[in-house]
């Protein structure tokens, strides 16, 4: 930590017009950007403004195309990431860039350039780790780590190496709100000990709270320098979404209609498939007509396991576990659960929600062949192109899908475009059950606000929609109820009404002291 | 030389090609590459060892010129995967092909030629000690090789910062490439490293084991190195033990169809029935034992998921393109 290097008041990292071409995406076009000591800076923008490959040319992962980088005052060419740790940057990833099947102290090694031993890293790490408050088993296994804890060892592993310059990529995504008051501390530390930070995030007002000046990004360009504290939430999302952005509205649940329960999950427990996967326990819940309801939590606590479990691609043993519209479904197909009038939208979008390499309208009739069978396909099986073609044209003219071409492949689509498609095509057949995994993740401001009225307008008019999401803003707007899942278990739902973001965190954290890990022993 | 030590040392001899071959290849899955060609770079191994020691007369000559034959040829699958990227499976099968094909037409000239055998160890006064003598400090030099590779490759492996980023890179690729390690060379120098072996491999067969060239020479025991590797979960000792066990039945089996029941009549009641039992099969059943045995006790061994988890490499078989 050279705190005399380079002059009083010049920044610490000045970039300018950096620009960054994939085929024919400018992904950067002409970014400017300045740090000074002791700053921490917000780099906005909506997915896909370009915030991560900004960052990536930083670290030396990726090599601009043009521009340069000043670095205390000097030009510099940052070609790899090593060379980026050695100039005094460092960086944490916002999908983690941990091995799994290491231990955290390998993990840690792997990053340093040093050749010392494992144990003195791991006994380095672990002193580091105390004294930051942000405690780390050197020697567990990073697979059996929530992600809260995996954010630590990226962390710790980013100090190890005093930088001067440390980048977090959305570093609150995946954590609790209390664990994020928790990096908040960290970072208000490492600012107090004269460190700069370079803090990416889509989140308003962590970025107002803790940030000391602000680059928006949009579609690649720089539209504004501002101070975050100047600002309100509404106007940052202004600079950052180029207009105002349509407020998502909840009509009250109309209380004369049937409220008959349409899912109704009873007892519904489930081995852990694998090491690495959470067992589910006991979770019963009972989603009504009419109703939204929400599942909180952090990723990891058994959400996929959950959705697989009522989505049918994972078979349970007691038929009785899933109820579809009042028959028996736990040991049903997904096609026969959709025969049932359920559908589901799964998390990834690319290979499970969609086949990257087929057009939208063969994606249409995968999803939807048993359900449709008499107006998609002919007497012997044939495929009715026409009709198919019309019924993925209504689906996108009704959802807002913006492509380029006349039925393109479903990898050529942007992922908020290709996920209101996905989310269109289950809408379309108006199901009385609807299950959606993480709805609008990854998906720009604007498609979100559609899909989550979607989804609403689907409840209202008399289906049951159950939402797993990790975005509490999301659950707030949409959900009539939320549950929260921890571990693989479920809390009981309550009223919107009566949930508050701390409520929800201390449940999400597990409402109890952190349990240890059990270490896993390895060959 | 009692019949017991012989069919011991047998079973060393058939052993140890397997385990070479298979310790280059649990290298090269380890860093998240499967190369199926390995037994095409053992028989171009087992070829260039033969014509190198002929020609020179120096069988570790012809063993120098297996490896480096071996390594240049795995270049090729390293070259077209790694570079190219093209799909591992298929270019892994192709280059055992090209491997059969290219070392049956190169070792045209050499069919029919006595080979030049490396010479077992002698160790005056230990090689001559009863039973152990022969089998410890009597073997072929290949032998002591390979033992040392279990031992290395599993140092290197689990003790070394260098094997630490080998297994990173097989763990996850991306992860690995956003830390700025250089996932493509670690992988190139890891599929040669496997190359090397299997090409040593091969020239045992053909230096130490039946010292002469005959085509197909390696009849498939490419094929049970990589079956080992998988089996064993990525493990080298276990690769070790699957290798001795599956060479072990190998050798028995062929004893059991050659022995005559009649001259065995003073084995002690149990023992008698067990051979006259095994000798009433069917030999291709006998001929098969070694591989249903070797894969049921290495499945057995391998039953606890979470340590086969940790130790299968999670990238192994997908390929990586870099963004720069």
């Amino acid at each position: 930590m050279d705190a005399e290097g380079g002059n009083a008041g010049e920044a610490l990292l000045d970039v300018r017009g950096l620009t960054k071409i994939f085929g024919s995406l400018r992904a950067c076009d002409g970014v400017d950007l300045k740090i000074n000591r002791g700053e921490i800076h917000a780099l906005l923008g909506e997915n896909g403004a370009g915030k991560s490959t900004f960052v990536k040319m930083l670290f030396g992962s990726l090599e601009p195309y043009s521009g340069e980088i000043r670095w205390k005052g000097d030009k510099v060419r940052i070609t790899s990431p090593g060379e980026a740790r050695r100039l005094g940057i460092g960086m944490v990833f916002q999908h983690f860039s941990l091995f799994d099947a290491l231990t955290a102290a390998e993990n840690i090694a792997l990053s340093l350039d040093d050749g010392s031993p494992i144990g003195t890293i791991a006994a380095k790490a672990k002193a580091l780790s105390y004294s930051y408050g942000l405690p780390l088993d050197p020697y567990s296994l990073v697979g059996d780590l929530s992600v809260g804890e995996r954010q630590r060892i990226e962390i710790i592993r980013c100090l190890l190496q005093t930088p001067d310059l440390i980048i977090l990529d959305e570093p609150t995504s995946v954590l609790t709100p209390q664990e994020a008051d928790k990096l908040f501390e960290t970072l208000e530390r490492l600012r107090s000990e004269g460190k700069s930070i370079l803090y990416i995030s889509h989140r308003l007002e962590e970025v107002k709270r803790m940030c000391d000046g602000a680059t928006v990004l949009r579609h690649g360009k720089v539209v504004g320098h501002c101070d975050p504290r100047q600002e309100t939430a509404a106007s940052l999302a202004r600079m950052m979404v180029g207009s105002e952005v349509s407020a998502v509205t909840r009509p009250p649940v109309d209380t004369k209609a049937d409220h008959s329960p349409l899912l109704e999950i009873r007892d519904l427990s489930r081995k852990a498939a694998t090491p690495f996967s959470v067992p589910l326990r006991a979770i019963s819940l009972s989603v009504k007509a009419g109703e939204v309801i929400g599942i909180a939590g952090v990723a990891g606590n058994g959400q996929g396991e959950f959705f697989e479990a009522v989505s049918g691609e994972a078979l349970q043993d007691n038929a009785g576990s899933v109820r579809i519209s009042g028959k028996d479904a736990g040991r049903l197909s997904i096609s026969k659960r959709r025969l049932l009038g359920a559908a589901f939208v799964p998390e990834e979008r690319l290979g499970h929600g969609a086949a990257p390499l087929m057009s939208l309208s063969e994606n249409l009739l995968l999803s939807r062949y048993s359900t449709d069978r008499k107006a998609f396909l002919g007497p012997l099986g044939t495929i009715r192109t026409a009709t198919i073609e019309s019924a993925s044209e209504r689906i996108i003219k009704h959802m807002d899908v913006r492509m380029s071409g006349k039925d393109p492949e479903a990898a050529a689509l942007s992922g908020g475009n290709l996920q209101k498609f996905i989310v269109g095509r289950e809408l379309d057949r108006q199901p009385s059950v609807m299950v959606v995994n993480q709805p609008t993740w990854g998906v720009d401001a604007g498609a979100a606000a559609r899909i989550r009225q979607a989804l609403i307008e689907l409840a209202r008019g008399g289906s049951a929609v159950l939402v797993i999401s990790q975005d509490l803003d999301e659950l707030f707007e949409i959900s009539d109820y939320v549950a929260v899942m921890h571990d693989g278990a479920m809390s009981q739902p309550f009223a919107i009404a009566e949930a508050t973001f701390e409520k929800i965190g201390l449940l999400m954290g597990g409402a109890a002291p952190e349990q240890a890990h059990p270490v896993g022993e390895i060959a | 030389m009692n019949i017991l030590e012989a069919v011991l040392i047998t079973i060393v001899t058939a052993s140890t090609p397997l385990l070479i071959a298979a310790m280059g290849e649990l290298v090269v899955e380890r860093s998240g590459v499967l190369n199926l060609g390995v037994e095409g770079m053992m028989v171009m191994g087992s070829v260039s060892g033969f014509a190198a020691a002929y020609m020179t007369g120096s069988p570790w000559l012809g063993a120098l010129a297996a490896i480096i034959v071996g390594a240049v040829f795995s270049l090729l699958f390293a070259f077209l995967t790694l570079t190219l990227v093209t799909n591992q499976v298929a270019t892994g099968l192709a280059l055992t092909l090209l491997g059969l094909g290219l070392s049956g037409m190169l070792g045209e000239p050499f069919v029919g030629h006595p080979g030049v055998r490396m010479d077992n160890i002698h160790i005056p006064g230990l090689s001559d000690l009863p039973l152990v003598g022969g089998l410890l400090f009597g073997e072929d030099p290949l032998f002591y090789i390979s033992i040392l590779l279990v031992i290395a490759v599993s140092w290197f492996l689990f003790k070394t910062r260098a094997g630490l980023t080998l297994r990173s890179v097989g763990d996850n690729h991306g992860s690995a490439h956003a830390l700025g390690i250089p996932v493509i060379g670690i992988r190139y120098l890891a599929v040669m490293f496997g190359g090397a072996c299997a090409g040593l491999a091969g020239a045992q067969l053909s230096l130490v084991y039946t010292p002469q060239w005959v085509e197909n020479m390696t009849a498939g025991r490419g094929w049970i190195a990589l079956a080992l590797v998988v089996f064993a979960s990525w493990r080298p000792w276990r690769v070790f033990a699957g290798a001795y066990l599956f060479g072990a039945l190998t050798i028995a089996q062929l004893h059991v169809q050659a022995i005559d029941l009649n001259s065995l009549g003073f084995l002690p009641g149990p023992f008698y029935w067990l051979l006259a039992a095994l000798k009433s099969v069917p030999t291709q059943f006998l001929s098969s034992l070694p591989y249903l045995a070797t894969i049921v006790v290495l499945v057995l061994i391998s039953r606890n998921r979470r340590l086969t988890m940790v130790n299968t490499p999670a990238s192994l078989g997908r390929a990586f393109v870099p963004d720069r």
